[in-house]
């Protein structure tokens, strides 16, 4: 899961060092994009939950289906109520079940709007992440794969998503837990002879 | 830190001295090697943009801002001159004696706010025993501004000393989200400080270059801002204590375009200069 580190103000860019990936548990990891005291409150009803599930010392541990049906029915909820959480949210995790090791993937909105997929992207990834996801991914990609397909993904959400910065954050959860990886950029192309001078042909253009 | 379109309390044709009382401002809290250092400037200011009713009033009061006739139309118009009800007002509020917040946003807003944590706070300290943590602080602060968010219009910076983590800064703005920071700026002057803070912020400061960094950010911001102004104020909190510190206007940097202040200008043509454009 990836995310870049920016929480913006209306247009001003305030806050340029935000992390948007929590893991949850032992299992899952919540990524979130929207407003962002919303998140944390999110993130003190999942530690709550989290906690009490440990109480019970059943040597069980909510996996990312319970947690995405959790957060499932609190976003519709507040959104029947006319009073949301204003946010999308990525819920992603692996844990081992009666099959194996089952990985799983789905999102939840501020209007309650849940599925499970293969990749999901908000906000503008919706537009531009989404089709190249769809074409590119395919099962059993290795880590290094899907880190290079999902950095195609932020390099052109960096370069056409106004609220994007060149900061990002990386998250990995395997069966052995949750990595996040330390906020990193990614080099950028501007050498097309186009962009160098894109009025030659014709003056006054753009 | 004005919205844009926000109901004023009073009516049309009222003295612009009434009506909700807002801190136009600019507020600092940074981190130094020892605690931390509050600043904030001094000014609140009533008078709010208003609903707009009529869209014939609208246009003339784009045409013709201050005209005082659209005062009498009858109906609720843009803003017309911003008093300064305060110009010397104390915007660093103490919560204890460990932790203090700088207030943006509605002057009533923040008011409440403070006073409430601040009575939380006192009874937390007599039930813990020991002088309550700023991150305690900080989170009652965002308590009160995330679960009452539709009806506050508050921007706070909590900062303090503690024994457990040192000098600690957090920011909490509109809608009660909670940010540790090293260093945080709020108030409708800090847009002017976001450059300069990118440009010359440095992590590790001496108090004294704190001091220094904190005033200047508060009177550049203070120069350009139409909502701040008066004092520089500044807190500065660590393991010893509090100190205070007061900066009047007259006593600022002055920045570009900025003159050195007179007495009259019959001293200025005394002192010799017979061109009177000569600066």
């Amino acid at each position: 899961m990836a995310s870049d580190t920016g929480a913006s103000y209306g247009s001003t860019l305030r806050y340029k060092s935000v992390e948007r990936i929590k893991a949850v548990g032992k299992h899952s990891l919540i990524g979130a994009s929207g407003e962002f005291s919303d998140f944390q409150e999110i993130l003190r009803y999942l530690d709550e939950l989290t906690l009490s599930d440990h109480m019970w010392d059943d040597g069980n541990s909510l996996g990312p289906k319970e947690i995405h049906s959790y957060l499932t029915r609190v976003m519709y909820n507040r959104r029947n109520k006319f009073d949301p959480l204003w946010n999308s949210l990525v819920l992603g995790g692996v844990k081992k079940g009666p099959k194996g090791e089952e990985k799983y993937l789905g999102m939840v909105n501020m209007i309650g709007t849940h599925f499970e997929e293969n990749h999901i992207a908000t906000g503008f990834g919706n537009h531009l992440a989404i089709p190249i996801l769809r074409a590119e991914w395919h099962e059993d990609m290795t880590f290094e794969e899907a880190v290079k397909l999902v950095e195609k993904c932020l390099l052109v959400l960096l370069y056409r998503d106004r609220s994007s910065i060149n900061k990002f954050q990386i998250a990995k959860i395997t069966t052995e837990g949750a990595t996040i990886y330390p906020p990193y950029s990614l080099k950028t192309y501007w050498g097309f002879a186009h962009f160098e001078n894109p009025a030659q042909g014709a003056v006054g253009s753009w | 830190m004005d919205s844009a379109f926000t109901a004023s309390s009073s009516a049309v044709g009222e003295a612009p001295t009434s009506g909700e009382h807002r801190m136009g401002t600019t507020i600092v809290g940074v981190c130094y090697n020892g605690g931390v250092i509050l600043g904030a400037d001094s000014r609140t200011s009533t008078g709010t943009i208003r609903f707009l009713l009529d869209l014939h009033v609208l246009w003339d009061v784009l045409a013709l801002p201050w005209v005082d006739s659209a005062w009498g139309t009858g109906n609720s118009v843009a803003d017309l001159g911003m008093y300064v009800a305060n110009r010397a007002s104390d915007k660093i509020t103490s919560l204890t004696d460990n932790v203090y917040v700088c207030r943006s946003g509605s002057a009533a807003d923040t008011q409440v706010i403070s006073d409430y944590v601040r009575y939380f706070l006192h009874q937390h300290t007599i039930q813990l025993g020991q002088p309550a943590t700023v991150k305690v602080a900080a989170n009652l602060i965002r308590l009160l501004a995330y679960q009452n968010k539709n009806m506050l219009q508050a921007g706070m910076i909590v900062g303090g000393w503690d024994k457990y983590e040192g000098g600690q800064i957090f920011s909490v703005p509109l809608g009660g989200t909670i940010l540790k920071q090293s260093f945080a700026i709020g108030g409708s002057g800090s847009s002017y400080l976001y450059a300069l803070l990118d440009h010359e912020w440095r992590d590790g400061m001496s108090q004294e270059e704190a001091e220094k960094f904190v005033v200047k950010a508060v009177s550049l911001a203070m120069a350009r801002d139409g909502a701040s102004g008066g004092v520089v104020r500044t807190v500065t909190i660590n393991a010893d204590g509090v100190t205070k510190n007061f900066y009047p206007g007259n006593k600022l940097p002055l920045w570009h375009e900025e003159l050195e202040p007179h007495n009259s200008l019959l001293d200025i043509l005394a002192g010799g200069s017979p061109d009177p454009m000569v600066q």
